[in-house]
């Protein structure tokens, strides 16, 4: 009986939703977008450093330096200046980023290992400016030392060779495409619960349901399994993007992927039936709900680093439920983590889930 | 015999608004019963309460002998709402609100089906079409199909014939009283005073407060007023006219008519006589009967 009534609130969640002229694009065309364009722009690698070289030397070293540092992917050669303080009108006016001096006779100090070198970096864009002068500084050294072998001197530097686990490349794609589908769910599963339970309210068909015999119980769930499902076609959008565009696959099995996505769909649910509960208005309810995804996207290490946070604000994230979905979507993917590994996340959000899904049932009130 | 609903002294507030202040009445099974008022008169608010919508702030109601407050889980198995707004799904068509509504209360739409034929009828054409696609007159025959599906002892209908065309609103009374006869009790609101006297018995409210309960033409007989019509080509000018004259004690418009109440010694002829002499033309005074709607002025004008 129970089962026969949740089975026809289901079905007639799934006709509405696929009437609805705006919810199916949501749930196909939105993760199309979002996984096709965010990965390219949304990027935090530093490319195209802009410099300004003040070449006092005016040597075949100096002039291979600038001209190593065009050939290079990363850096550009925006200007030559005669005086520093021309160098530094083209930061100001946000043309360079990094200021490269070579000094008079940096040719023959360098013969005679006395030889300094200025690398000046706009710090407005601390990224940029670090990863900057880094980059130049690189290049310069690379170049001089090449120079000085081919001149006979044998450089007496340490060979330093860096491999980057997981993430061979250190391409910051890797690390979002998992985030983005987080991002996805976030939205999706919070936002739709919550607009069809207070559509409900405002076109007043909850009247007709209030005084039927369905439980809340019962009412609160066939608001909620439907995003299982929705969870799962966003994901799979967001795998099939992955790898026919960018070409990452899941390292681990896609199993457990699916698995948190279920969860993970069923605690925002909750949590936007909770909120619509409360609220009277679509308006009220978008509201509320957008002060909390804020919160759940920046704090959750979507895209910074939670342990670059303060000591105070890495507790708080332990609150926040989307924190745990994007641990296992970045160790499926990158690492290849298995299901058991996981076993404090998935606990974690199993309680979450749990919890939303309780305060969604007793929040509801069919009486006033 | 116990009554199909029983409302004893039942108070609820909205924070300073009172929408209901001591309503008692009852109703016996099988009745017609209208509630009869403006808008904001408390109507919606009762009803809320009767089904199990809401909870009143003092009283009791009872309804299929069942409390309102403590048996709502049985009770809403038993009554059959209509809220003022649609209740079913505009995007789920006719045939899927239907199924959905019987399956929501565990019945089948063939068991019942014929309880519902008589209104379903016209509907049947079209089972395809989506609710919110149809017009109001048929919107209003799916919503009550909605309500009576499970097969209710009481049906409880909020203003159902409020926007509707005046035809598909006399069908629906129709309708009603086929449904009375087949055992059903309803009771029906509605600020459409003519519709009054479809009913068997009306409950009259205004600010929360019963006016009057019995049958239309009880009431109407209880008028006890000295009643006229009065015509003019100018209207308004006979109105103003005439509620300053010292013998009327009220005069409003009355659909085509004004109605105006006399003091005793008021004299058709002589009123008549010092109208035209003021400049009004074609003044004509004749008695008129009254019915529930100068009652109700006459109550509101009463408890003034």
């Amino acid at each position: 009986m129970k089962l026969k009534i949740l089975m026809a609130l289901l079905r007639k969640e799934v006709i509405l939703m696929r009437r609805n002229p705006i919810i199916p694009k949501i749930i196909f065309v939105m993760p199309l977008m979002v996984m096709l364009v965010i990965p390219l722009v949304a990027n935090l690698d530093v490319k195209n450093v802009e410099v300004t070289v003040v070449d006092n030397d005016r040597t075949p070293l100096s002039r291979r330096i600038i001209a190593d540092m065009e050939a290079s992917d990363f850096l550009r050669v925006r200007d030559i200046c005669s005086t520093h303080d021309r160098a530094m009108i083209t930061v100001e006016k946000g043309d360079a980023d990094v200021v490269l001096t070579i000094p008079d006779d940096f040719m023959k100090e360098v013969a005679s290992h006395t030889s300094r070198i200025d690398v000046e970096a706009n710090g407005v864009n601390a990224t940029k400016g670090m990863l900057g002068s880094q980059y130049v500084a690189q290049s310069v050294m690379h170049t001089v030392s090449r120079w000085m072998e081919e001149n006979g001197v044998r450089m007496s530097g340490e060979d330093i060779s860096v491999i980057n686990r997981y993430n061979p490349t250190l391409d910051f794609r890797n690390y979002m495409i998992p985030a983005l589908m987080v991002v996805l769910l976030i939205i999706i599963c919070g936002f739709l619960p919550a607009l069809n339970l207070v559509g409900e309210k405002e076109t007043g068909t909850i009247e007709a349901m209030n005084v039927t015999p369905v439980s809340r119980l019962i009412f609160v769930l066939s608001k909620l399994i439907p995003f299982w499902i929705i969870g799962i076609i966003v994901v799979t959008v967001g795998i099939t993007v992955g790898w026919a565009v960018y070409g990452l696959v899941p390292q681990g099995n896609i199993l457990t992927i699916y698995l948190a996505t279920i969860l993970f769909s069923f605690v925002m649910s909750g949590f936007g039936v909770a909120i619509a509960n409360r609220s009277s208005t679509m308006l009220q309810s978008i509201f509320v709900m957008f002060a909390f995804i804020m919160i759940f996207q920046l704090m959750s290490g979507l895209f910074t680093p939670i342990g670059s946070m303060p000591r105070w604000a890495q507790y708080l994230t332990y609150a926040i439920p989307p924190r745990y979905f994007i641990e296992i979507m970045r160790s499926v993917y990158l690492k290849g983590t298995l299901l058991g590994e996981l076993f404090p996340q998935f606990l974690a959000l199993l309680g979450f889930a749990a919890a939303f899904f309780s305060v969604a049932a007793l929040t509801y009130r069919k009486q006033s | 015999m116990t009554a199909a609903i029983e409302i004893s002294g039942i108070t609820k507030r909205y924070g300073n608004v009172t929408a209901l202040d001591g309503v008692s009445f009852r109703i016996e099974p099988g009745e017609l019963f209208g509630l009869i008022g403006p808008d904001g008169a408390g109507k919606s608010s009762l009803y809320r309460i009767l089904a199990t919508l809401a909870l009143p702030d003092s009283g009791s109601a009872k309804v299929c002998g069942l409390d309102v407050a403590a048996d709502y889980r049985v009770l809403r198995t038993r009554i059959g709402y209509m809220p003022e707004k649609f209740s079913f799904y505009q995007d789920l068509t006719v045939t899927e609100n239907l199924h959905f509504f019987a399956s929501l209360f565990g019945v089948s739409v063939r068991e019942n089906f014929p309880l519902i034929a008589p209104i379903f009828g016209q509907l049947e054409k079209f089972p395809d079409r989506k609710a919110g696609a149809l017009s109001g007159g048929m919107k209003q025959k799916l919503a009550l199909s909605c309500a009576l599906i499970h097969r209710p002892e009481i049906l409880l209908l909020d203003e159902p014939t409020t926007g509707v065309d005046a035809v598909s609103r006399s069908e629906f009374w129709e309708m009603l009283s086929q449904l009375t006869r087949s055992g059903i009790t309803i009771l029906v609101s509605t600020s459409y005073m003519d519709e009054a006297t479809r009913c068997g018995r009306i409950a009259m409210i205004n600010e929360g407060h019963i006016l009057a309960v019995d049958s239309p033409a009880a009431l109407a007989g209880s008028l006890g007023e000295n009643l006229y019509n009065a015509v003019a080509p100018d209207m308004f000018g006979l109105l103003t006219q005439l509620r300053m004259m010292p013998d009327v004690i009220d005069c409003y418009t009355f659909g085509a008519t004004l109605h105006l109440v006399a003091a005793p010694g008021f004299s058709p002829g002589e009123t008549v006589a010092a109208l035209t002499h003021s400049g009004l033309r074609d003044v004509r005074i004749y008695p008129a009967q009254g019915d529930i709607e100068d009652l109700f002025i006459k109550q509101i004008r009463d408890g003034k």
